[in-house]
């Protein structure tokens, strides 16, 4: 098992003491010195990792029937939780989930859904990253490790779902659980920083409130969860099957 | 020289501060004009090692005197690249961590290692014949190795884009071999411009035949590189999955379409190939260098297509769906590439020049006479 397979997102620990923080090196920590200037220090045991369970694979499933023509509530969101809303050139601009509208050449028909990082179990961007910033954890996330992109953009090139974005201005006012960085690569981390405190990814959480309950959020590994027994009771599939890359996100009635 | 280097330095600064924002490269491009002008650079620099390969894996004599120059020009070539890749990244200040943290799944990584192992055995190459003390024997084994050595090299940077699964411009085992055979006329061509270049400038005497013969293996590999070219085509519109991305190639992709047909095939195959094999009165020189240069031409338009154009034509996620978004899925990506990714190209080229040029007045590289033995 390398460092990494523990890897948690800073996070401020309850009861934070100078001892325990510096005695376990366990514990990760997140200091904003000023606006726009971030120190952080990563965990690194089992402890202080409790939300990376090996036995658990985070996923998402996405029922299309359910996701409504025009609503960007998820997309909304994200921006809102993670601070990427750009304010650039559009085509610089990093979307870490978009609406897609995929139409069927022959009948016309339009279905909508939201496209994020599918948590690949076989990631690409993973095989091709050279200094290994990019990574799964053991519970299925993919994540970039920002203090070590150097930006080479070969898990841009790499990715079948195009669900990196490359930070190509500089970045200020961050979110201490999401930290940007000019000249990283950056995606969905399916609110890593919430899950980890048992809560529900952003996305989910507003289409939940807008009323759609298009996606449903999940550990694929439990077959009691919500998830498993909406895989288990009707089709789904995945993005770019073809590829095998098994990834933890799933689409319905598509 | 030093101007161009200086522009490219200041080019490197200014992106580096306002981010890359600055440049012509974006979310969909995110390879641009530099990795062109770095993969350029790095084939040509596996292809100069071609002449001294040919004196001493393959014992033709008459190219030993050459040998020296084509490992200089193979080092240099290979630095300039390196420092266009490394200098566009996104955070070039953690080049220590790309030389000290490895994931040896990475082709990046593997590359990593090949840049240095080859700089590592070129050198030794040039030491084991430039040092009186060492014996001749040597030679030949350092020789095969550095051979072989560029060999995977080369694969390696072909196996970049042959690898990449996701991208219907990629993912092709035919990209391996085909940059080895675009390096074997690229960086011969490289080589003889800078060969007679030197020659000129020093006003040293060469002979025209062992420029036309030179040349004439020049054509040889244009002709190799073609068919690979033609092989990556022909074997993509055989499959009905592919034609989306060999119809943009092909006919429809704008730019795209006018590079491959008039760069890589016109200018840099069939125009060099008529020049080489047809019957002419111009001489040698003058021949090698026109045809040197139209092949470099079409070698970067060759490079151009398959870095930008790869990107350029969407990822099909859905394959026989037409797809919109705010992100430009299923839409065919613009590229404007800024001055900052032209001038940082063009210092890559400036340094391997300027580079190769000292070398070759500081050290013993070239012979002083070489021209023909009945002249």
């Amino acid at each position: 098992m390398s460092p990494k397979d523990n890897f948690v997102l800073p996070d401020l620990p309850e009861n934070p003491s100078r001892r325990g923080f510096f005695k376990s090196g366990a514990t990760a920590v997140t200091l904003t010195l000023a606006p726009g200037i971030t120190v952080m220090a990563f965990g690194g045991t089992p402890a202080s990792a409790a939300g990376a369970d090996a036995g658990k694979r985070w996923g998402l499933l996405i029922d299309v029937n359910k996701c409504a023509k025009d609503c960007t509530a998820c997309v909304t969101a994200c921006k809102d939780e993670n601070g990427w809303e750009g304010h650039g050139d559009p085509e610089q601009n990093s979307q870490w989930i978009r609406k897609v509208t995929m139409r069927n050449k022959s009948t016309g028909h339009e279905t909508q859904m939201p496209v994020m990082c599918q948590h690949c179990e076989e990631p690409p961007c993973v095989d091709v990253c050279p200094t290994g910033a990019s990574f799964k954890r053991v519970d299925g996330i993919v994540l970039v490790d920002k203090h070590t992109c150097i930006g080479c953009r070969y898990c841009m090139m790499a990715c079948p779902f195009k669900a990196r974005s490359f930070v190509h201005e500089p970045v200020n006012n961050q979110k201490p659980h999401a930290p940007r960085g000019q000249g990283t690569v950056e995606s969905c981390t399916l609110c890593v920083h919430r899950v980890d405190e048992g809560r529900i990814p952003a996305c989910v959480e507003a289409c939940d409130t807008a009323g759609h309950g298009a996606m449903i959020f999940g550990d694929l590994n439990d077959p009691t969860s919500d998830i498993s027994k909406a895989l288990a009771s009707y089709p789904s599939v995945a993005l770019r099957p073809d590829l095998d890359l098994n990834p933890g996100v799933r689409y319905a009635n598509l | 020289m030093l101007g161009l280097i200086a522009v490219a330095a200041w080019s490197v600064l200014y992106v580096e501060h306002n981010g890359h924002a600055v440049t012509g490269m974006n979310n969909q491009i995110v390879w641009g004009l530099p990795h062109v002008f770095a993969i350029i650079l790095i084939v040509a620099a596996s292809g100069a090692l071609n002449v001294a390969s040919i004196a001493s894996v393959f014992d033709r004599k008459a190219y030993k005197p050459l040998s020296r120059l084509s490992g200089i020009l193979a080092i240099a070539l290979l630095v300039g690249g390196l420092l266009v890749l490394v200098l566009d990244l996104g955070r070039p200040d953690r080049l220590l961590v790309a030389m000290t943290t490895f994931n040896f799944s990475s082709i990046f990584t593997w590359n990593i290692l090949l840049y240095t192992g080859f700089m590592g055995i070129v050198g030794m190459y040039l030491w084991v014949q430039m040092d009186r003390s060492v014996h001749p024997k040597f030679v030949k084994p350092v020789g095969v190795l550095a051979f072989v050595w560029r060999l995977i090299l080369t694969t390696g940077t072909g196996s970049i884009f042959g690898w990449l699964v996701a991208r219907p411009g990629y993912d092709a085992a035919v990209m391996a071999p085909m940059f080895i055979a675009l390096s074997f006329s690229l960086g011969l061509a490289v080589f003889l411009i800078v060969l007679i270049a030197l020659y000129r400038l020093d006003e040293r005497k060469i002979g025209d035949e062992i420029i036309a013969r030179l040349t004439h293996l020049l054509g040889i590999f244009i002709a190799a590189a073609m068919y690979f070219a033609v092989l990556q085509h022909v074997t993509n519109l055989y499959a009905a999955e592919h034609s989306g991305i060999e119809r943009f190639i092909l006919r429809e992709g704008g730019i795209f379409t006018t590079l491959f047909w008039w760069g890589q095939i016109a200018l840099g195959g069939l125009l060099p190939l008529a020049l080489i094999f047809g019957k002419h009165p111009s001489n040698a020189s003058s021949r090698a260098i026109v045809a040197s240069i139209l092949v470099i031409l079409g070698a970067f338009a060759q490079l151009y297509v398959i870095i930008i154009g790869g990107q350029a034509y969407p990822m099909e996620m859905f394959p026989g769906y037409e797809i919109t978004s705010s992100f430009y899925d299923g839409a065919i990506a613009s590229y404007s590439p800024s001055f900052f990714e032209l001038s940082l190209g063009v210092g890559g080229v400036a340094v391997a020049i300027l580079a190769t040029g000292i070398a070759a007045k500081v050290l013993r590289i070239l012979p002083t006479n070489l021209a023909d033995k009945k002249t």
